[in-house]
């Protein structure tokens, strides 16, 4: 019988302390971080999304070369004589067209390998995370700062600089095969023991 | 004018107006009160519930709710008898809607003010389980029927102390019409019956908050739609408008035996303060916001206990509310002897 009255006795009371936990956390102040709104601070050294800064790259293609999935592809042409391409933020002359610098962001691994390699620290990982796409051919970066008629441009040029590069050596070539070659000068006590190597 | 005048002299119409009366208020505070409860639900929880629906703290997440319920396709499984399954959710919600033919919004209005009005209620209140029993028997789904017996079992064994405790209040106040009961708590607060006759009204408002707690199968009585272990109990088969023709109906329920407990021990649609703010009008006021104050307890109750066990739900009803109930309608009595 004692029992019987402790028990309703102790079920009213532990109901009670029940409620009052509850009525106490109705106001305290919700755990939630309502996402898009509001957000978590990024850790500083976290790594996400690749950028390059273009205008400080110098297509030394050395972050392609580091990155383990091969994501980072970059194309270059070399500056013609007449031309100057500026200075990177650092003070290095900048001797290449970057014609193309892609990245495949949605090969990226996230590793972070291609940004100690670089020279003038052009590359690095941002804390931008969100930039899902609808269409996976959106996940191919290009961070060229040139346009695709500046490049066929620059490509033409090239070419004629080429050719006619290759015009002058062979007139130069031809101008020396025209005059006459001079005797070669060979040492007397060897004469006997090497080969013509003939250049 | 004239011609309003004379279509609301039509007993018929005026009937008919009087019964959708109710209507007015259950369907905005059931959206309301769904919405409350995830609020309060995810506040005691350290969450914040819905945020986003309609700008200012979610508000408009029931009304979003309730469109995606109407718009979905009316499932009806291949195997259920398809004409009681689709009546079942209709008699529920006719059984708690017929209870509010009694119940006293204020003193101008009652729908209809027979002087059985609480002996009504109880009756058919009683109802609800017929359509529970209904739904799940023809879904033909076992979880439904686990759960449909387990509410027909406990709902018609928590009636007997739930009335038992209102009988106490019958007996203090010599009537079974509740326009009556809220007359006999007039004047301040200390006169309604959870003070009057100290502890034995106090005692049959517990039980009588306890029983209708099991009666419209709220936490920690809620074993016949125990998600954990019943999937969703009786209305599991259902889907779009039926299930949420069961929602409002077990809303409507719950402020059904809250306006009963709010009538029978706190005075009903009295102000608390005597004549200060009283009136029809006022009326209605006091007594919706005392019928919210018991949805909150009910919420707040739901959040705070876990769900008993089928035998300590008998045991609580049987062996703990039924000897008390009893012993207390024997000490109003000998009070109301000794009084005269």
């Amino acid at each position: 019988m004692r029992d019987y009255f402790r028990n309703i006795y102790q079920s009213i009371w532990t109901v009670l302390v029940g409620m009052s936990i509850t009525w106490r956390h109705l106001f305290v102040p919700a755990v939630t971080i309502q996402y898009p709104k509001q957000r978590r601070p990024i850790p500083e050294r976290a790594r996400n999304r690749l950028y390059v800064e273009i205008d400080d790259c110098i297509g030394c293609d050395q972050c392609s070369n580091a990155c383990p999935v091969d994501c980072i592809s970059i194309e270059t042409l070399k500056a013609l004589p007449g031309e100057d391409l500026g200075t990177t933020s650092g003070g290095n002359k900048k001797r290449l067209w970057v014609t193309k610098f892609d990245i495949d962001i949605a090969k990226c691994c996230f590793c972070g390998l291609c940004v100690p390699p670089c020279p003038t620290e052009c590359i690095w990982m941002t804390d931008v995370f969100e930039y899902s796409e609808y269409d996976r051919k959106s996940l191919l970066y290009s961070f060229s700062a040139m346009t695709v008629e500046e490049v066929a441009e620059k490509k033409r040029k090239a070419d004629e600089w080429a050719k006619e590069e290759a015009a002058r050596k062979a007139a130069a070539a031809a101008a020396k095969a025209a005059a006459p070659a001079p005797a070669p000068v060979v040492p007397s006590d060897l004469a006997g023991r090497t080969p013509s190597t003939g250049s | 004018m004239e011609s309003i005048q004379a279509i609301l002299n039509n007993p018929y119409v005026f009937a008919a107006l009087m019964a959708l009366a109710p209507l007015l208020w259950i369907l905005p505070y059931a959206l309301f009160a769904i919405w409350f409860e995830r609020k309060v639900s995810a506040h005691m929880q350290d969450r914040l519930g819905p945020m986003r629906t309609g700008g200012w703290h979610g508000w408009s997440q029931s009304i979003a709710d309730l469109v995606k319920l109407l718009l979905k396709e009316d499932l009806i499984p291949a195997k259920s008898k398809h004409g009681l399954f689709m009546l079942a959710p209709y008699v529920v919600f006719v059984g708690s809607y017929a209870a509010y033919a009694v119940i006293p919004f204020t003193s101008a209005y009652v729908g209809s003010e027979i002087n059985v009005g609480i002996f009504y209620f109880v009756a058919v209140s009683s109802l609800v389980v017929v359509g529970i029993l209904m739904g799940a028997w023809s879904s033909n789904n076992k979880w439904s029927l686990f759960g449909a017996m387990r509410s027909a079992a406990q709902i018609v064994s928590y009636e007997i102390p739930g009335t038992l405790a209102i009988l106490a209040v019958v007996m203090v106040v010599g009537s079974l019409s509740l326009q009556d009961i809220v007359r006999a708590q007039e004047g301040w607060f200390w006169n309604w019956f959870v003070f009057g006759k100290f502890p034995f009204l106090f005692i049959a408002f517990l039980i009588y908050f306890l029983c209708s707690l099991a009666e419209v199968n709220r936490t920690p009585f809620d074993i016949p739609e125990a998600e954990s272990e019943l999937v969703a109990g009786y209305h599991t088969e259902y889907s779009g408008m039926r299930f949420a023709m069961f929602y409002l109906a077990e809303y409507a329920n719950m402020f059904a035996v809250s306006a009963v407990a709010v009538t029978l021990f706190f005075g009903g649609w009295q102000s608390p303060f005597g004549t200060f703010l009283s009136g029809p009008a006022w009326g209605v006021f006091w007594f919706l916001s005392k019928g919210m104050g018991f949805i909150f307890l009910q919420m707040w109750l739901r959040w705070t206990l876990p769900r008993l066990r089928v035998d300590q739900l008998m045991y609580v009803n049987w062996k703990v509310l039924m000897p008390f109930a009893f012993v207390n309608i024997i000490f109003v009595g000998l009070w109301m002897m000794i009084a005269q």
